[in-house]
């Protein structure tokens, strides 16, 4: 991998970011609608009067033109400050440091439930001997991504907190609390895995390497697992930039359904009280999540799959 | 060459081949009459009850929406306090709520809302996202680059937090969500319409159309934007079970419409401090909302070619 390959991707990826910062600036501070004066009506009832709202525009910078607004904020979050709450006052990023760690559990936790049970579901649905069973869990992902996922949470919370009383209904103490939201945050991408995962296997089960393992007389199972499986998973790799980006936009609802801390939570409360720098600060972290993502599975696939080489120069 | 963010499977959402729909298969089969139609019609619907079953579901839900007395005529606003939380039975077969109203009756009702939401947020995410890959594909060169890099970015921003940052901007509301969701789709029909586009733009009858001088926009008009439609309108079906899926997502979070009226998203989010006790609130709005996408992509499916490949 050429040096200025590993450059190019890198300023593509940055590229990236400060287009997805350009978009959600249009959308929330061009749009119409006046933050400050939501954010005075919501403290106490009292009509804050003219003075003080322009008082409140000047200290969070909303006075000046929108172009010099940008510039301003571009600047500031170059340097990794994006901004103070409207609601809190606290620093955005401080806000979403402390929102991230229950987030990044449920999602690592959904992440597993969506690779494994994808993956379980695609290998199922092409290695079966039996045609009803690949018809049958050939039909599962598409099921699956037509269910709300604030409906399966509020389903599994029902049958398993309630009816049977496994597992706590809400909360976040304990890995008990984190099987629930798990599973619904996983069932929408672990359905999408495995329909990219099942479309690459029976590629790859159609080509010459799986021929020549079956001549030799290496039996279906193993044909399955250790021949086509791996090649088979490269394609399905170039979907995780998708899954990861899924999965924290995923925490939206099934943070809300669970009624557990996180960034989730926090984008739901600033969404209500029009807190358009933590909106924004989160909208950028999942574009950051899923540049990076991508950044890596490009970076790595070349090193997995012999076959792709990278050409530096071209294009 | 390694790829570039969302994998093929995501990006493209053409169907492989559009012969089936297009202009071309016109001639042959329609010489075969009326009645053979039919029966291939009968012959295709027998093999496939799924697809029936679905086309029913929609039916209903479209009839819930535009004339919801027919199969709801009760008040969806009142309810007897003697029949709090009945269970599923003959009476009311979705069960009766907190407040004694027959939850069937509220869902009916909550389709009209629902479904203005879901195809004024299609309908939007199809002429915006429609235009932008017209033109980007039309035009070819600098503004293709252009439009195309703005629409790798929208794909870069997960659809949910798209919508939560419009609906931000603009407030709280059905159409304000349904506007959110719609703008949150634009990237796929733009990406869609391009690729249709540039199919249909290097065809001999464009060329043709060129040929005896045709002025660039009424070539636009009359030849690429017919031949472009198909598999655009499966993506358009496809859209419309995502867009009900985020549109009552968002009702759920509380951002539709102001309590009185009630959407199917909502109507979940009214059931929930009743779980434990009363399921059949939360579970009976969410089952339709899943029946209906699931009928709305076994459509999707239908069109996409289904038609042609069955002869």
């Amino acid at each position: 991998m050429s040096l200025p390959y590993l450059l190019r991707r890198l300023g593509l990826a940055v590229a990236v970011l400060w287009a997805a910062w350009t978009v959600s600036f249009v959308v929330l501070y061009l749009l119409p609608g006046d933050p400050v004066a939501t954010m005075a009506a919501a403290g106490d009832g009292e009509q804050p009067s003219p003075a003080e709202l322009d008082a409140l525009r000047a200290r969070y910078g909303l006075d000046q033109p929108l172009i010099v607004q940008y510039g301003t904020k571009l600047w500031a979050a170059l340097q990794g400050d994006l901004g103070i709450s409207f609601a809190t006052g606290e620093p955005v990023r401080s806000a979403i440091g402390a929102a991230l760690p229950p987030t990044l559990q449920i999602a690592g936790a959904g992440l597993l439930v969506a690779v494994t049970g994808g993956t379980a579901v695609a290998l199922a649905a092409t290695g079966s001997r039996h045609a009803w069973l690949r018809q049958a869990l050939g039909a599962v992902p598409s099921l699956a991504v037509s269910l709300p996922v604030f409906w399966v949470g509020l389903m599994l919370v029902q049958l398993f907190s309630f009816r049977l009383g496994w597992l706590p209904a809400v909360g976040a103490r304990g890995p008990g609390s984190l099987v629930l939201p798990a599973i619904a945050l996983g069932l929408p991408t672990g359905a999408l895995i495995a329909q990219v995962l099942a479309a690459s296997l029976t590629r790859s089960l159609q080509s010459p390497f799986v021929t020549t393992a079956r001549a030799k007389g290496v039996g279906e199972a193993a044909v399955l697992l250790r021949h086509a499986l791996g090649t088979a998973t490269l394609p399905a790799l170039t979907v995780l930039g998708t899954v990861v980006g899924n999965l924290v936009a995923g925490s939206v609802v099934v943070e809300t359904v669970f009624t557990r801390p996180g960034l989730g939570r926090l984008t739901v409360a600033s969404v209500g009280v029009q807190d358009i720098p933590v909106v924004q600060g989160v909208v950028l972290f999942a574009a950051l999540a899923f540049v990076v993502v991508n950044l890596l599975v490009d970076l790595a696939y070349p090193l997995l799959d012999p076959r792709i080489t990278v050409s530096g120069g071209a294009r | 060459m390694t790829t570039l963010h969302p994998p093929p499977e995501l990006r493209d959402r053409t169907p492989p081949d559009p012969a089936g729909t297009g202009s071309a298969g016109r001639e042959g089969p329609r010489r075969a009459g009326r009645s053979g139609g039919g029966a291939r019609l009968g012959r295709f619907l027998r093999r496939r009850p799924g697809l029936v079953a679905a086309v029913v579901v929609v039916v209903l839900v479209l009839t819930a929406a535009f004339v919801p007395a027919l199969l709801a005529p009760g008040d969806p606003a009142v309810g007897d306090t003697a029949q709090r939380m009945l269970p599923p039975g003959p009476g009311h077969w979705f069960g009766t709520d907190h407040l004694g109203r027959d939850v069937w009756t509220r869902v009916v009702h909550g389709a009209a809302l629902s479904l203005q939401a879901t195809v004024l947020a299609v309908a939007v995410a199809l002429v915006v996202g429609g235009l932008v890959g017209l033109a980007a594909g039309y035009a070819g060169g600098r503004l293709d680059e252009l439009l195309m890099r703005g629409v790798d970015v929208l794909l870069a921003i997960p659809a949910i937090l798209l919508s939560l940052a419009l609906i931000t901007a603009l407030g709280f509301g059905t159409v304000k969500v349904a506007i959110a969701v719609g703008i949150a789709g634009v990237a796929s029909f733009a990406r869609v319409t391009r690729a249709e586009t540039l199919r249909v733009r290097r065809s001999l009858y464009v060329e043709a159309a060129r040929a005896v001088g045709t002025r660039r926009l009424t070539t636009l008009w009359r030849h690429v934007l017919p031949n472009a439609a198909g598999p655009v309108t499966a993506l358009a079906v496809l859209e419309f079970g995502l867009a009900i899926l985020a549109v009552s997502a968002l009702s759920f979070l509380g951002y539709g419409a102001p309590p009185p009226a009630s959407e199917w998203g909502s109507l979940v989010a009214d059931g929930r401090n009743y779980l434990a006790v009363a399921w059949w609130i939360c579970a009976m709005p969410g089952l339709v909302i899943a029946a209906t996408v699931l009928s709305v992509n076994r459509i999707s499916r239908a069109l996409d070619g289904e038609w042609g490949r069955s002869v």
